[in-house]
């Protein structure tokens, strides 16, 4: 099993954020990941990359438990993540972000530094690669994000709505870089707002509400599945 | 190479000119060559060649040292220190304990003092770094006067109040001159080696976004240690030094909040945090700035009210000196409003305040 | 048995000033994110006003003390409005610089005091600093048990502000989240410099009521500093309800601390009991309760 959330839940105080949620992950796919404003996408986010501990459950990767690791351990097993809220390294260059992510796995400067050059071209930051993350547009710090993640050599990539804020041409090209990250190996789940990327891009989706799975199936299942339309869609999505 | 090259200048400057201060000679030598230069340059160039400034230039390179090692944890880690002089107490009693308690020389501090402090820091951080926000600097305030307690109350080993006292090694203040270069060029070094390597990065990254570095794959809590480790060493080393150079110590001077962990903090701010040379400038200017007041400007206004026999100057003189810590106060509240990133870190911004006309290029 | 309870009521009467100065305290930390070193030197200020009202012109200290409070009222507005807020614009790498500047403050307020007043002992002696009276056989401070009451009374005051007022609930509602509290209209920056004055002016009457059976030098403003954050750091970083723990649990342990183990260690017991609560309970009382 490449990746698997066992019955995952989060309470918060008194509240419950995700409320015992399972699925699995194949190598390979790419896993979308659906529901409306406060239904625990980026909390399953955060659970999965060991920002918050488990209520209750657990989460596997390539066999071994992760739940309970810290975050950076998790990261140096293999899964890399983007946050919804950008965060650049403001006062470094973009080279040096992705620099300093991609030291995880080399063993000198220059093999960073080489890393990090090839993962930049990748992601098409070459052209702003010298200027400072904090002046970045939005498009560009979006990419950035997603640089970073790459330059760990991640199996897994968790993206938290990469495509949120951008325009049309910026959105085919979120697209099209993130089939490119799948055609380079890389096991994705996606959290995503707009429809037409994850329609798209993803293989299989699950869509929640209220911290609870509703139904799981292919995108086409999913879109037309009855509860997902009122709880999430609304009505006029099918027409 | 090249941004080191005005450094590199200057420290052959540093460690020249000295010489004609002590070895006979040497000086005649100096004042032929600097006389092809300008006869207003000279002054300058020869500043060396008297004690009293040697002195000075010790504290300067002593505090560059301490200024440095601050900048490494709170400039580029991003984990502001407030009680830099628990390490350097700790740095010196280790010395001064060397020599009173195992009839050592104090010199040995320099490899008990570093790691001594570091030894201090490392529960210390381990303990801090688990939180986030305000509490490592909290922290660092606290051990401070802890540090100055446990000095104070533990007569048997410390003396308490009363102190340290040991016989200085050499007459002449050359030596020290030349140990505390070495010191402050090993700080300094040591620290740009840090700051280009893995290390340095990851020390970066949690200042910029402690989230961030996380999922980077980043300890955050491990490398926060690390920076604080250096940091502590060095201070410590920079302790050891001042309990030979000064030859005594009590614990309200060296693990004196305003006058050690207060001073390492403006030495930081002054000069420019999270630059290479910051700090060197901030001691520079710092020492300069404390000196002035500590004198009544090198004794210059008292001597104006002895030559005027004006009552006025002389009252003025007596609160020039009263003001030396007021003066630090001020100088922290003005630095940060109007010049936060230092005279380094602001520089070109300084540069257009001072001298309008010449950015107009740029 | 008799000197157990005893220390007790002595330890309750300062815990209930030591309540005051930390729910300031609590109340910056909670608004403005920062902790403020110059707490006790603010106090130190409110202090020496006390001291000249009552040297020069005879007030009594408890009639000095709405004038201490607005002065530091004022004080503390000026100093957020002047010296922290424009800091919020400043663009600067170190992160800590907030509560760098209030270092800043603290040592221009103390040292200015020191110029005025010199680095003498000050004490202010009426009628009633020494006076007693006994319930059954343990001895009440009348000044302290003064004092006590005017906190109980302030701090209810302060709760009744914060919960029935608006602009309690717009100081609630910066301190729980400044940008939401931005969006719903709430002037963020006016309510951060109220806040300030407010701290300023709680810990103004701890200094003023504290006057009459206390000494006061320049440098005191140091340890009370001190004593202000180790009460919130125990109470739970910005927790007002904790802070009024912190103060009374403080009170407690330094005058146990004095009766039975030593005078000498009274700073110490505050600095190991911040330790300990940063090991065994980081986030202070407020974890316990989940207020």
């Amino acid at each position: 099993m490449f990746f698997e959330a066992h019955h995952i839940v989060k309470h918060f105080g008194g509240l419950s954020a995700v409320g015992g949620v399972s699925f699995r992950v194949d190598k390979g796919e790419i896993f979308g990941l659906i529901g409306p404003n406060g239904s625990g996408k980026t909390t399953i986010f955060n659970l999965i990359n060991g920002f918050h501990s488990l209520s209750h459950g657990e989460i596997f990767f390539e066999g071994a438990r992760i739940s309970g690791l810290k975050t950076h351990e998790i990261c140096r097993r293999g899964i890399g993540r983007t946050f919804q809220v950008v965060k650049p390294l403001k006062r470094m260059t973009v080279l040096d972000n992705v620099i300093a992510s991609a030291f995880l796995r080399s063993r000198t400067k220059s093999q960073a530094i080489d890393l990090a050059e090839e993962t930049i071209e990748f992601c098409g930051l070459g052209p702003c690669r010298d200027k400072p993350a904090g002046g970045l547009p939005i498009a560009s710090r979006k990419r950035l994000e997603i640089a970073r993640a790459l330059a760990t050599k991640p199996k897994l990539l968790l993206l938290d709505e990469t495509a949120a804020g951008l325009n049309h041409t910026e959105l085919e090209e979120a697209i099209e870089l993130i089939s490119r990250i799948r055609t380079a190996g890389v096991t994705i789940i996606i959290v995503e707002h707009i429809m037409k990327v994850i329609m798209t891009i993803s293989d299989r989706i699950l869509a929640i509400n209220h911290g609870l799975a509703i139904t799981e199936g292919t995108p086409k299942e999913v879109a037309t599945h009855p509860e997902v339309i009122t709880a999430y869609l609304g009505a006029d999505y099918v027409a | 190479m090249r941004q080191h090259r005005v450094p590199l200048i200057l420290l052959a400057y540093l460690a020249i000119f000295p010489l004609g201060a002590v070895v006979p000679g040497v000086l005649g030598v100096l004042q032929k060559a600097a006389s092809v230069f300008p006869e207003w340059l000279q002054v300058y160039l020869l500043w060396f060649t008297d004690t009293y400034l040697l002195n000075l230039m010790i504290l300067v390179l002593m505090w560059v040292t301490i200024g440095s090692a601050w900048n490494l944890i709170a400039g580029y880690t991003g984990q502001v220190s407030f009680g830099d002089a628990a390490f350097f107490g700790t740095g010196a009693y280790a010395a001064g304990l060397l020599s009173t308690k195992l009839g050592l020389s104090a010199w040995w501090g320099f490899l008990v003092g570093g790691p001594l402090a570091v030894l201090v820091a490392f529960p210390f951080g381990w303990i801090c770094f688990r939180l986030r926000g305000a509490y490592f600097a909290l922290a660092t305030l606290a051990l401070n006067e802890v540090m100055r307690h446990i000095a104070t109350i533990w007569q048997s080993l410390t003396k308490g109040m009363v102190g340290i006292m040991i016989m200085p090694t050499f007459v002449s203040k050359l030596p020290y001159y030349y140990i505390a270069l070495g010191l402050a060029v090993l700080s300094i070094v040591c620290i740009e080696i840090v700051v280009n390597s893995r290390w340095g990065y990851y020390f970066i990254s949690i200042r910029e976004d402690q989230d961030a570095a996380e999922s980077m794959g980043i300890d955050t809590h491990y490398y926060k240690m690390v920076s604080l480790c250096i940091a502590a060493c060095l201070t410590g080393l920079a302790g050891a030094f001042w309990m030979n150079y000064n030859g005594s110590i009590d614990p309200r001077s060296v693990f004196s909040l305003h006058d050690i962990s207060i001073m390492a903090i403006l030495v930081g701010i002054v000069g420019g945090v999270s630059t290479t040379y910051g700090p060197a400038v901030g001691a520079f200017i710092m020492v300069a700035v404390s000196e002035v007041f500590r004198t009544g400007g090198f004794g210059m206004l008292e001597g104006l009210a002895r030559m005027t026999n004006s009552p006025a100057t002389e009252v003025v003189a007596k609160y020039v000196k009263e003001a030396h810590a007021l003066s630090f106060g001020l100088l922290v509240i003005v630095i940060i409003l109007f010049l936060p990133n230092g005279v380094v870190g602001d520089w070109p911004r300084l540069k257009r305040a001072l001298w309008p006309w010449s950015g107009k290029k740029a | 048995m008799e000197v157990f309870f005893q220390t007790l009521v002595a330890g309750v009467l300062k815990g209930g000033l030591y309540a005051l100065i930390g729910l300031g305290m609590a109340l910056i930390m909670g608004v403005m994110g920062i902790i403020n070193l110059a707490h006790g030197q603010l106090m130190m200020v409110a202090m020496y006003i006390t001291f000249v009202l009552f040297h020069y012109l005879g007030v009594d200290p408890y009639r000095a003390l709405p004038i201490s409070m607005v002065s530091l009222f004022l004080l503390g507005i000026f100093i957020q409005k002047f010296l922290l807020n424009p800091l919020m614009k400043v663009e600067s790498i170190l992160p800590e610089n907030q509560v760098l500047m209030t270092v800043g403050i603290g040592i221009v307020l103390t040292e200015t005091a020191r110029f005025i007043f010199s680095s003498n002992f000050r004490s202010v002696m009426t009628s009633y600093s020494t006076a007693v009276f006994f319930v059954g056989g343990i001895s009440f401070s009348v000044a302290l048990c003064f004092a006590f009451l005017c906190a109980i009374l302030l701090t209810a005051g302060m709760f009744w502000f914060l919960l029935k007022t608006d602009l309690g609930r717009c100081i609630r509602a910066v301190a729980q989240d400044n940008e939401a509290a931005r969006l719903m209209g709430v002037n963020a920056e006016r309510i951060k410099v109220l806040t300030m004055g407010i701290g300023a002016m709680l810990v103004a009457a701890a200094g003023t009521m504290l006057m009459p059976v206390y000494y006061l030098f320049p440098d005191i403003g140091g340890p009370f500093t001190r004593k202000a954050f180790v009460i919130t750091i125990l109470g739970g970083l910005g927790s007002t309800v904790g802070a009024i723990f912190g103060g009374l649990t403080l009170g407690l342990v330094e005058a146990f601390g004095a009766t039975y183990i030593g005078m000498d260690y009274e700073d110490m017991l505050g600095l190991i009991i911040f330790i300990l609560v940063l090991l065994f309970l980081p986030g202070g009382f407020k974890r316990l309760t989940k207020v």
